[in-house]
C-alpha cells in the first residue's frame, strides 16, 4: 500500500493501510457488488468453459437483459421515492400486444406505433401516479391493482393468441447491429471504437470528480483503490467491446441502453430533480417542510417508470417477434430483485442507477450460466432468490457494523 | 453509601469519531447523578454504552454495577440487572394504549394468552404511582407529550428498576410538567431508586442534583459534589471550559416601523376532527427587524398557527388572511410560502426536519436547492461550500459535512435543520421551539443568530415554551391559549408572571 498517496507521503505506511481497510470498510457495498459481478462472471466464465465470455453468448446475454435493465432504471426511481412497482411486467406485456395489434393488424407504421406505445406507458404510469400521490394510495395496492388490470387487458387485446410477426425494420430494434462504415470482413471497428470512447469517457469522467472531491475535501478512496477500480472498468469495457466487434458490433438496444444508463445516472446523481426524489424517500415530511413538491415528483415517477416499461415492451416485442398473452409475466420480480440486489433501500431514500443495472446484470449471468450449464429452471429460481436474499442481508448487517 | 456503578476507562469509537476517550463516572446507591455537557460532549453515548445498546466489546473499558464487571450484550441483559434507559426520543407505540404500552414486550400473559385484567390492573397501579390521572385504555397518541414521559417511566418501573437513566426527560415538557417530573424523581429517590439525569436545563439539575459528572469533547472533565449547593454558574463553566458571563446577547432594538407581516381572522380545524378550532380568530402582525415572541403553554396551538401558516402543512379548513410587506401572500403550498419569504423551523427535527439518512452537506441546501445548482444541475463544490460554512458558523461537532445527520447527536441535528432554514434567508423566519436540547454555550449563539437577522431587517418569530428565552431575546410578545392570542405586551413590561397570570385569566373566562 505504499502507493497510496491521499493520506500524505510521510504517513507510516501502518497508519496509510489502516486508512484503506477503513475506507474500504464503509464502502464495501459499492465495492462488494462489482466484485460480486465478477465474481459470478468468472465462475460461469470457468464452469462453462469458456462459453460464457464467447462473442455470441456476450451479445446474447446483453440482449436477453436488456428490457430487464431498462426497467430497473425505472424502478430504482420508484424505490428510492419510496415506492414500488408490482405493475411493470403486465405493462410490459400490454404494451407488447398494443403495439403488435397497431402495426400487424391495423398497419399502423411503426415509428408511429412505437411513438403511440410509449405514450401509453406515460398514461399508464400516471394513472397509477395520480392515486398513490395525491390519494396517497400505498403504491404496493394500486399497482398490485394495475398488474392484474393490465394482465387481463393483455389477454383481451390478443384475444388469447399470439399476434405477430412484425415488419422486419421494427425487429431491428433489437436484432439490429450498429452499422459499420469501416466495411471491415468481420469486424466491426465502429463498434471498438465506440467502446473505446467510453471506457477513456468514464475515466475522464472519474478523475474529473476525484479531483473536484479533493477540492471540497471529502473522503476520498485511497489512491490505490481508485487506479485499480477505474483501470478494471476501463479494461473491461474495451475488451467486451472488442468481443462484440468481432462478432456482429454493438447491438441497437445496448447504444439505447447505455444512453439510459447515462442520462439516468446524470439525472440521479447530478440534479436538483435527482435530490429531492433522494429526498422525498428519505423523509416525505421534511422533504415537503423544504418546500419540494413530492406529490409531483412521486407522480412523474411512475409516469417515467410506465414510459421505460413501455419501451422495454417494445424491446421485447421485437425480439420474440410476437406478442404473446403470457409475455412479461414475472418480470416485475426480476426487476425489483435487481435493484435491491444493487443496493437500493426498501424503506427509500437509498440506491443508485448504476448499482440497479450491475444487479440485473448479476441476475442476467446467472440466468444465462445456470442455462448453459444445463440447470433446470427449478433450481435456478431457488439459487437466484437466495442471492437476493443473501445481497440484503450482507446490506443491512453492514450497515449495523457502521 | 455503597457505590452502585462505576464506570471505568470508557472509550467509544465510531468510523472517523471519538465519541468517548476514557471516561470515568462513578454513581452511588440512592442518588441523583446528573451528567451534563455540551451537544455531542459524548453523554446520550456513554449511556447507550451503560445499557446495552453497544454491546460489550464494541467500546473499551469496564462496566462495574454492584460489585461486578458486567458484560451486557444487548439492553435486555442490563435491564435483567434492573438499568433501564429512557431514550432521548421517546419510543411509544402511538396507537396502543396506556397499559399495552407499559406491558409491550413484558406482557402479563399466561402461557402466551394476555391476561387484560392483570394487565390493566397492574398499568392502574403504575399511572397511579407516576401520578398520571389517565385510564390504562387511553391511547397514547391522544395524550400530550408530558403525559407520554410519565408513560414511559411507568413502563421503567414495570421492570423493576434499580438504576433509571432518563436522556433529557424535559426537554419537550413545559414547567409544570417538568417540576412534576423531578418532584416525582425525588420521591424515588427516598424509596432509594438511583437514577442519571441528562438535562441541558441546569436550572432543574442544580435543583435535583446530589452528584454532578461533566463531559466535555468525550472526556470527564470534573465531578461535582452537590451537598452545599451548587450554582448554575459553576456547572457551565466546567461544561464550557469558560465562564459564561451574559446567558443572552445585548439587546438593541431594531424594529422598524413597516409590517413584515399581517395575519388577520386566522382560524384553523383539526385534521381529524373537523368540528374542533384548534387556532381561532387570531391576528397579528410582525415587524421588519423585530423578534416577536409567542409565549403559551404546550398544547396552546402555537407550533399548529406556524404550521397552517406554512403552505397550510397543518390543519383544514383554514381560513383568514395573510399579507406580507402590505400585499395580500398566498401561503396555499409550501413553495408559495417560501417564495413569499416565509420560514419554518420545526420543533420536531426528526419527523419534520431532517432527511436523516443523508449527510449534513444534503440536508443544508434542501430548501433552496436551485441556489447551489446550475440550471438543474447541481453543483457540488457550491453545495459543498455551503454547508461547511454553516458548519463552521453554528458550530455543528461532526466529523465532516460528509457524516449522516442521523449520527449527530441531538443538539447538532437541531442546528443543522437552523441551518437549512438560515440558508434559504428569508424575511420572516419562524422558529419553533429552536433551542430544544440545545447546550447553554450553543443557545448563547443561537440567540445571537436571532438578534442579528433581525438586526440585518428581517422579521423572526420565535415560539418557546420557556419564558425566560421569551423575556430574553425578544421585542413583543403575544400570548397565546387554547388557540386564542389572549394577549399582548412589549417584553420590556412582561414578566414571567405577567404571561402566566393572562393565561390563568383567559382560561377563567371560557
Ligand atoms: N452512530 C454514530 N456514528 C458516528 N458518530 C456518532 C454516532 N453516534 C454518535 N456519534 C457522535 O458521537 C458524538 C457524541 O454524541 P452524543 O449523542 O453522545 O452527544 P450528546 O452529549 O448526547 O449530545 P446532545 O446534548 O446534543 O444530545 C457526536 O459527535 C456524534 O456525532
Ligand atoms: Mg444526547
Amino acid at each position: 500500500m505504499s502507493d497510496t498517496t491521499n493520506t500524505g507521503a510521510s504517513a507510516p505506511a501502518g497508519e496509510q493501510a489502516k486508512a484503506s481497510w477503513r475506507f474500504l470498510k464503509g464502502h464495501l457495498r459499492e465495492y462488494g457488488i462489482l466484485f460480486a459481478l465478477i465474481a459470478i462472471m468468472a465462475f460461469f466464465q470457468i464452469a462453462t468453459g469458456g462459453i460464457l465470455l464467447k462473442p455470441v453468448n456476450l451479445t446474447n446475454l446483453i440482449l436477453q437483459n436488456s428490457y430487464i435493465v431498462i426497467m430497473a432504471i425505472g424502478m430504482l426511481l420508484v424505490i428510492v421515492a419510496g415506492h414500488i412497482d408490482l405493475s411493470v411486467g403486465s405493462v410490459l406485456g400490454f404494451i407488447g400486444a398494443l403495439a403488435a395489434v397497431m402495426i400487424v393488424n391495423w398497419d399502423v407504421p411503426y415509428l408511429l406505433a412505437g411513438i403511440i406505445c410509449l405514450a401509453a406507458g406515460a398514461v399508464i404510469g400516471m394513472a397509477q401516479g395520480f392515486w398513490i400521490a395525491y390519494f396517497r394510495i400505498p403504491s404496493f395496492i394500486v399497482t398490485l391493482a394495475g398488474m392484474l388490470v393490465f394482465k387481463g387487458l393483455t389477454l383481451w387485446l390478443l384475444a388469447g393468441q399470439s399476434v405477430g410477426p412484425f415488419p422486419s425494420q421494427f425487429q431491428l430494434i433489437s436484432s439490429g447491429f450498429l452499422a459499420d462504415p469501416f466495411g471491415m470482413d468481420g469486424f466491426n471497428l465502429l463498434s471498438l471504437l465506440i467502446g473505446i470512447a467510453l471506457a477513456v469517457g468514464l475515466l475522464v469522467l472519474s478523475i474529473r470528480s476525484r479531483q473536484s472531491q479533493a477540492k471540497t475535501g471529502a473522503p476520498a478512496e485511497p489512491f490505490a483503490f481508485f487506479a485499480a477500480k477505474n483501470a478494471l472498468i476501463f479494461v473491461a469495457i474495451i475488451y467486451m467491446s472488442y468481443l462484440m466487434a468481432d462478432f456482429r458490433g454493438l447491438p441497437n438496444v445496448f447504444i439505447v441502453m447505455a444512453l439510459l444508463i447515462a442520462i439516468y445516472s446524470f439525472v440521479t446523481a447530478r440534479t436538483t430533480v435527482g435530490r429531492r426524489i433522494y429526498a422525498i424517500g428519505g423523509n416525505e415530511k421534511a422533504a415537503t417542510l423544504s418546500g419540494i413538491n413530492s406529490k409531483r415528483l412521486t407522480f412523474f415517477t411512475f409516469a417515467n417508470m410506465g414510459m421505460l416499461a413501455a419501451l422495454a415492451g417494445l424491446v421485447f416485442a421485437a425480439r420474440l417477434n410476437t406478442a404473446t398473452p403470457k409475455a412479461g409475466a414475472t418480470f416485475e420480480l426480476d426487476v425489483i430483485a435487481a435493484v435491491f440486489i444493487g443496493g437500493a433501500s426498501m424503506s427509500g431514500g437509498v440506491g443508485t442507477v448504476v448499482g440497479a443495472v450491475v444487479g440485473a446484470f448479476i441476475m442476467g449471468v446467472m440466468n444465462n450460466g445456470m442455462s448453459i450449464l444445463g440447470i433446470g429452471i427449478d433450481w435456478q429460481q431457488v439459487i437466484k432468490g437466495l442471492v437476493l436474499l443473501a445481497a440484503v442481508i450482507f446490506d443491512v448487517m453492514n450497515k449495523q457494523k457502521g | 453509601m455503597a457505590t452502585l456503578l462505576e464506570m471505568r476507562g470508557i472509550t467509544k469509537t465510531f468510523p472517523g469519531v471519538k465519541a468517548l476517550d476514557n471516561v470515568n463516572m462513578k454513581v452511588e446507591e440512592g442518588e441523583i447523578h446528573a451528567l451534563v455537557g455540551e451537544n455531542g460532549a459524548g453523554k446520550s453515548t456513554l449511556m447507550k454504552v451503560l445499557s446495552g445498546v453497544y454491546a460489550h466489546g464494541s467500546y473499551e473499558g469496564d462496566i462495574v454495577y454492584d460489585g461486578d464487571v458486567k458484560a451486557f450484550r444487548g439492553i435486555t441483559d442490563s435491564e435483567d440487572v434492573g438499568i433501564i434507559i429512557i431514550h432521548q426520543e421517546l419510543a411509544l407505540i402511538p396507537l396502543l394504549s396506556i397499559a399495552e404500552n407499559i406491558f409491550l414486550g413484558n406482557e402479563r400473559a399466561n402461557g402466551g394468552i394476555i391476561d387484560w385484567r392483570e394487565t390493566e390492573r397492574r398499568a392502574a397501579e403504575l399511572i397511579e404511582r407516576v401520578g398520571l390521572k389517565e385510564t390504562p385504555r387511553t391511547v397514547v397518541d391522544d395524550l400530550g407529550l408530558g403525559k407520554q414521559q410519565l408513560v414511559e417511566i411507568a413502563k421503567a418501573l414495570s421492570k423493576d428498576v434499580r438504576l433509571m437513566i432518563l436522556d433529557e426527560p424535559t426537554s419537550s415538557l413545559n414547567e409544570q410538567d417538568s417540576e412534576k417530573l423531578l418532584d416525582l424523581l425525588l420521591e424515588f429517590k427516598k424509596k432509594g431508586m438511583t437514577s442519571i439525569l441528562i438535562s441541558h436545563k441546569l436550572n432543574e439539575i442544580s435543583r435535583v442534583a446530589d452528584t454532578i459528572t461533566v463531559l466535555r469533547d468525550g472526556s470527564t472533565v470534573a465531578r461535582l459534589d452537590c451537598k452545599g449547593g451548587i450554582s448554575e454558574d459553576d456547572i457551565i463553566r466546567d461544561m464550557v471550559g469558560r465562564s459564561l458571563d451574559d446567558r443572552y446577547p445585548p439587546k438593541v432594538d431594531h424594529t422598524k416601523d413597516d409590517v413584515a407581516m399581517e395575519v388577520a381572522n386566522w382560524t384553523v380545524h383539526h385534521p381529524l376532527h373537523p368540528e374542533r378550532k384548534v387556532v381561532e380568530n387570531v391576528s397579528f402582525h410582525v415587524k421588519r427587524g423585530e423578534v416577536l415572541g409567542i409565549a403559551g403553554l404546550m398544547g396552546a396551538g402555537r407550533t399548529e398557527l406556524a404550521m397552517s401558516l406554512f403552505g397550510r402543512s397543518y390543519g383544514r379548513d383554514i381560513s383568514g388572511e395573510a399579507s406580507i410587506n402590505g400585499q395580500p401572500v398566498d401561503l396555499s403550498s409550501v413553495r408559495r410560502a417560501i417564495n413569499a419569504g416565509l420560514a419554518y423551523v420545526t420543533e420536531d427535527r426528526k419527523t419534520y426536519g431532517l432527511v436523516l439518512d443523508q449527510t449534513i452537506r444534503r440536508n443544508v441546501p434542501l430548501a433552496k436547492l436551485d441556489a447551489v445548482a446550475d440550471g438543474l444541475v447541481v453543483n457540488k463544490s457550491r453545495e459543498a461550500e455551503v454547508a461547511e460554512r454553516y458548519r463552521k458558523r453554528l458550530n455543528i461537532k461532526s466529523s465532516s459535512i460528509e457524516q449522516e445527520t442521523v449520527n449527530l447527536s441531538g443538539g447538532n441535528q437541531q442546528k443543522v435543520v437552523l441551518s437549512k432554514w438560515l440558508f434559504a434567508d428569508p424575511d420572516i423566519l419562524i422558529l419553533d421551539e429552536p433551542t430544544r436540547g440545545i447546550d447553554v454555550g450553543a443557545k448563547f449563539e443561537i440567540y445571537t443568530v436571532i438578534r442579528d437577522l433581525a438586526a440585518s431587517g428581517k422579521a423572526v418569530i420565535v415560539i418557546s415554551s420557556e419564558m425566560p428565552e421569551l423575556l430574553g431575546i425578544t421585542d413583543r410578545l403575544y400570548v397565546m391559549n387554547e388557540g386564542r392570542f389572549v394577549g399582548e405586551m412589549p417584553t420590556s413590561e412582561a414578566s414571567q408572571e405577567r404571561i402566566m397570570s393572562t393565561i390563568i385569566k383567559s382560561g377563567d373566562r371560557t
